[in-house]
């Protein structure tokens, strides 16, 4: 804690290079990268995780994944097309934690978060930057305890955990005996740890240190969005940490939690899991929110409309949010009145998500619009997650959900609110702040044509899923009937494309990268107004040693 | 964001007292979590009195004695009997089912047998199918509140007595209900403790 105090002491001191700069960092902006980059590998590893499912599901058989076991886990011809199913599965599981934990969560808050909540608050860095790097440096432990549990027994006879990212049990206890679940378990409980430090890192720094005349009502929205999202960490991430380290006690230390022969009951996880689990797809959106905000902002050349309303909202989806749990369990046998509870709760959602898309909307109303790349994402985002919520509406219905419950209808909906939703977000606000970050400017045609392959790649991607999701294709098989083949084939190609986007995209940040135009202090001209765009670009090493005054804001 | 330079005075070195106020912040949301990992920890517990209070998961209740009333609506009631891998035991009820009047109490008998050369002991989970009917379940006595023993080759009958709350008409979601399944299951004690994950399923891919 004394580190960011002498640091400011000492201004002559030199700026440390080579691998201590980053392994001992305690800036925030060192930080920021690292967790970008790390969010950036992540992804890639979830993504090509995801690119060999669609390959399998492309045509109706199995096809790849019995190579693959054989391949990865060394089946013998016999036992290689069960493996491969057995298989499947590890990747579907492995796909969605990564996605989550180690992608989606790193680059929106550990990521961008880091690197602009002090900056846009006006303080010299967070509140603790040793925990922030403590923060930083659990996840790539978390993470290769997640890849090692690939590769170790799950089920007798296979590797890996194949139990989905729920990991209900009992198919995560008596299902899967082998140390591969107790891997992915301590690698939750580090990644836990990671998230729940950084929260508690955001919530001093916003409360504490924003620069004299920041009010919390003069704050910029993605201060905002990452505050409410470290609450909602606080208080859902140890339940999940709770939950999990039940599972862990119930597989190797006998007792019975989970377990009905034991008085236990494997419902009680399903509440742990999903009251943790619903505000965590809110943790996923909050920050994207804030940052889909700033950018609809900066190029309609207006203040935010209803800076107020956009600010509620966001912390009445988070306090909503937590009472919406059962409505991933209406088939788990809820009474009626039940039901009816988290059907309306659900849906009260709606509506401060609506209060944002219609502001996103009213700021670009009568605003002189320029169509930058980020613009052209951010536009991108607030469609496509529109589609994500409306379908979101439709399964909101617990009599609606009983067929639609554990089909891809699920899995396109929840795909176009964060894949679309969250990822579309990460992109626009990288192109945002690329100039910012590095100094360099990232030339606009890269991230149009990269908007354009992936909007065209997700959407053909996803959008037959609700297809096959209503013909009542369920998720989480290697294999299905012939009668599913023609979406799932259209699909797979969506996948390929969007893919190729991927590649595109960092061709295109390598090529920024070794063209070296300067961006200037603010690339984005008069409609960017946050504090980063009064600093140089990239931003000094420390920032604000005297700190600004704030005297309003003009949202 | 309209912006002044600072004053020299704010120089960004934080105060002995604002790093007071950065720990009290971060000690408060440090209580938060401990708070919510006690909670969860706790819900097994929660959970299984919420259970109890309100019949949830078809969750039966315990009756001192029969109620007053009777009424004219029957209802049937089937006998489900399973027993647990790991228990040498074979379980029957004495009727698949019977039909009886709300309110009225019945008695029926489960025979269990031990088949194994051993003694064993064992205790029945139990619950109602569908699950709704759980809070007008009653049981006045039953073999599946207290551990049984059986001795190598052992067989006993059982009782349980019994009776459907007549309140149940007067519930919207219950009223319904023709036919309720109560089932057991009789799971092993004291048998050495194996983590489930060193039991596993029995199933092998190889």
């Amino acid at each position: 804690m004394a580190t960011a105090a002498s640091h400011a002491d000492d201004h002559a001191h030199e700026m440390p290079h080579g691998w201590r700069r980053y392994m001992y960092s305690t800036n925030h902006k060192d930080i920021g990268m690292l967790y970008l980059w790390f969010a950036l590998m992540a992804g890639i590893v979830g993504g090509l995780l995801s690119v060999a499912m669609r390959l399998e599901l492309q045509e109706p058989g199995i096809q790849y994944f019995n190579g693959l076991a054989q391949i990865l886990q060394g089946a013998s011809p016999e036992t290689a097309v069960d493996v491969g199913k057995h298989l499947y599965n590890v990747f579907i599981t492995a796909h969605g934690l990564i996605m989550i934990f180690f992608m989606v969560m790193p680059a929106l808050i550990g990521g961008f978060g880091n690197w602009f909540i002090p900056i846009m608050i006006g303080a010299p860095d967070m509140a603790f930057p040793r925990m922030n790097n403590i923060s930083f440096w659990l996840l790539p432990v978390s993470f290769t305890l997640l890849i090692l549990s690939m590769f170790v027994e799950g089920p007798p006879g296979a590797n890996g955990v194949g139990g989905g990212w729920t990991i209900y049990p009992p198919l995560s206890t008596s299902g899967q005996p082998g140390p591969a679940m107790d891997f992915a378990i301590l690698g939750l409980h580090l990644a836990g740890a990671s998230s729940i430090l950084g929260a508690i890192n955001f919530i001093t720094t916003i409360l504490n240190m924003r620069a004299p005349g920041m009010t919390m009502h003069r704050m910029p929205l993605f201060a905002w969005a990452v505050l409410v999202t470290a609450f909602l960490l606080v208080l859902s991430l140890p339940v999940l940490a709770g939950a999990i380290t039940m599972l862990l006690t119930d597989r190797n230390f006998g007792t019975t939690f989970f377990a009905p022969a034991g008085g236990g009951d494997p419902i009680l996880f399903q509440h742990l899991f999903w009251f943790f689990g619903h505000p965590e797809v809110y943790i996923l959106i909050l920050p994207a929110f804030g940052i889909i905000s700033h950018i609809v902002s900066t190029f309609s050349k207006k203040p935010v409309f209803g800076y107020l309303g956009m600010a509620y909202a966001m912390v009445a989806i988070g306090v909503v949010g937590f009472v919406v749990w059962a409505h991933h369990m209406y088939n788990s046998g809820l009474s009626l009145a039940t039901q009816q509870f988290f059907v309306a709760a659900t849906m009260v959602i709606a509506v401060p998500t609506g209060v944002k898309i219609f502001s996103w909307i009213a700021t670009m109303w009568g605003g002189s619009i320029e169509f930058k790349a980020p613009m052209v994402w951010a536009v991108g985002f607030i469609f496509l997650f529109t589609v994500g919520g409306v379908t979101g509406v439709v399964l909101a219905n617990a009599g609606v959900d009983r067929t639609l419950h554990g089909t891809y209808y699920v899995i396109a909906h929840f795909h176009y609110v964060l894949s679309l939703g969250a990822v579309f977000a990460i992109f626009a606000g990288w192109y945002y702040w690329f100039p910012k970050m590095t100094g360099y400017v990232i030339p606009n045609w890269i991230g149009v044509t990269h908007f354009w392959i992936s909007f065209v790649g997700a959407n053909i991607l996803f959008f037959p899923q609700h297809f096959l999701g209503l013909a009542g294709m369920p998720r989480r098989y290697v294999d299905y009937p012939d009668s599913y083949a023609y979406w799932n084939k259209i699909s797979s190609y969506g996948s390929y494309i969007f893919a190729f986007g991927v590649v595109f995209f960092l061709a295109g940040v390598v090529y920024a990268y070794r063209r070296k135009e300067l961006a200037g202090n603010n690339p984005w001209g008069e409609g960017a107004t946050t504090l980063e765009w009064t600093l140089t670009s990239p931003p000094p090493f420390h920032q604000f040693e005297t700190l600004p005054r704030i005297t309003g804001a003009n949202h | 964001m309209m912006v002044e330079k600072g004053s020299p005075q704010q120089m960004s070195p934080r105060t002995a007292r604002q790093r007071r106020n950065d720990r009290l912040v971060a000690g408060l949301v440090v209580g938060v979590v401990s708070a919510m990992l006690g909670l969860t920890f706790a819900s097994a517990e929660l959970y299984d009195l919420f259970c109890r209070a309100t019949g949830y998961n078809g969750t039966t209740r315990v009756a001192g004695a029969a109620p007053k009333t009777v009424s004219d609506r029957t209802v049937k009631v089937r006998f489900d009997a399973n027993v647990a891998p790991g228990l040498p035991w074979r379980f029957e009820a004495e009727h698949a089912e019977i039909e009886l009047k709300l309110g009225e109490t019945a008695e029926v008998y489960y025979t269990i047998r031990n088949v194994s050369g051993r003694d064993t002991a064992g205790i029945a989970s139990y619950n109602v199918q569908p699950e709704i009917a759980g809070s007008f379940f009653n049981k006045i006595q039953c073999f599946c509140f207290t551990e049984q023993t059986l001795k190598a080759g052992e067989s006993r009958q059982e009782p349980v007595v019994f009776f459907v709350d007549p309140a149940m008409l007067a519930d919207v979601d219950a009223q319904r209900v023709r036919t309720i399944t109560l089932s057991y299951t009789f799971n092993p004690v004291k048998a050495p403790v194996k983590p489930l994950a060193a039991v596993g399923t029995g199933v092998k891919l190889e």
